[in-house]
């Protein structure tokens, strides 16, 4: 009694690999993105890599119309990012605004306000009903949020005169107190 | 016979006479060149009411045409919403936006590269250089498994160079026929 069998066709192998190739490319894929996900904002203790805010007209930094945070070096710096579209922004607009009337004149701390996703009309609109005069520019590209990673607005970071970050606020400030307490320790 | 001065005086008469039909007949031209400056003007201003409709439409785009644009856009803050459902306030600035930009007589690919340079190229949804975004990917993929397959060939052939020309030298009978012989061979030895 003889059996026949009909011979399977083994799938090529450059095949099999190009598909295990994709497969574990989109996978890297999901996993970079939930690790990323996951991270949270840079956390304190973190060097701030340099990056360029281009400011609005009219709300520029020692008359320039573009700065980098290393230029900055030596002074702490307040990264505050807002939007006009969001309403808990308008919680902090005053205090923030006090704060750097306050501290402006020390010429060791300065704003930076970083407008996230918005229009130009409606960020000024947004500013002058607020009253805000501390230097002020849109997030171009995403560019600048992107690297702090960050989950919404407001949320504002403390840089140290070395460049380190000292704290991150996530949500608004609701006194002025809260923004001192951060700054004038950083001072000293 | 008439005398000079009632010459002058008939004279006279028929000259106001004269100038009376002149008058009537003349009247009737005026009309007819104050109808005409009516028309005119009503044509002028139809044309001008004509013009404007046009130009508002030029001004102000339906939000038809924001939408057309704006449902090749990703709202920024919810993940991948598009633009003409968002109903957050972001969204609708943004859709203002894009109508300021179509009444400035912007295109739609000048519109979503706006968009795409300002708020980066997630907002844009589609990415502006297609043959960044697809091709590479998969040519350095369709690369890296070529090199990976070379690599697994050049790997095993020196050993399945050794292994298999013995292997086939002790078996050159079909194993399965061989089996198939045996087990009958025992069957009948049972038997």
């Amino acid at each position: 009694m003889t059996e026949t069998t009909s011979p399977r066709r083994a799938v090529p192998l450059w095949i099999q690999i190009t598909v295990w190739a994709f497969l574990v490319g989109l996978l890297a894929i999901v996993a970079m993105g939930l690790s990323r996900a996951q991270q949270g904002t840079v956390q304190p203790g973190q060097r701030i890599d340099d990056f360029t805010l281009t400011f609005y007209s009219g709300y520029e930094w020692d008359g320039r119309s573009e700065i980098k945070l290393s230029d900055l070096r030596g002074k702490i710096v307040v990264i505050n990012f807002w939007a006009s579209w969001c309403k808990p922004c308008e919680q902090e607009a005053a205090e923030l605004q006090q704060a750097w009337t306050e501290y402006e004149p020390t010429g060791e701390v300065v704003f930076l306000g970083i407008d996230y996703v918005d229009t130009e009309t409606d960020a000024r609109v947004y500013l002058k009903k607020f009253g805000i005069t501390f230097p002020n520019g849109p997030d171009l590209a995403t560019k600048i949020s992107q690297y702090f990673r960050i989950k919404g607005v407001p949320e504002t970071y403390f840089v140290d005169k070395d460049g380190v970050l000292r704290y991150v606020q996530v949500g608004p400030f609701v006194s002025i107190e809260q923004i001192r307490a951060q700054i004038d320790p950083l001072l000293k | 016979m008439l005398r000079i001065g009632e010459l002058r005086l008939e004279t006279e008469e028929r000259r106001n006479e004269l100038k009376m039909k002149r008058k009537i007949l003349t009247t009737p031209q005026k009309i007819t060149g104050h109808r005409l400056f009516l028309v005119i003007l009503f044509a002028s201003l139809l044309a001008l009411a004509l013009f404007s409709v046009v130009s508002a439409q030029g001004t102000t785009p339906t939000d038809d045409e924001v939408n057309r644009i704006a449902k090749k856009l990703y709202c920024p803050v919810c993940e991948n919403v598009p633009l003409d459902v968002c109903p957050t306030e972001a969204c609708r600035q943004w859709r203002e936006q894009i109508r300021e930009m179509l009444s400035e007589g912007r295109t739609e690919e000048e519109i979503i590269d706006y968009f795409a340079v300002t708020y980066g190229e997630r907002a844009a949804g589609d990415p502006r250089d297609k043959v960044k975004a697809y091709l590479i990917p998969v040519v350095a993929i369709l690369l890296g498994t070529a090199m990976l397959v070379r690599a697994l060939q050049m790997w095993k052939k020196p050993k399945a160079a050794e292994a298999v020309t013995p292997a086939r030298e002790a078996k050159p009978i079909v194993p399965r026929d061989e089996y198939v012989t045996r087990i009958e061979e025992e069957l009948k030895k049972r038997s």
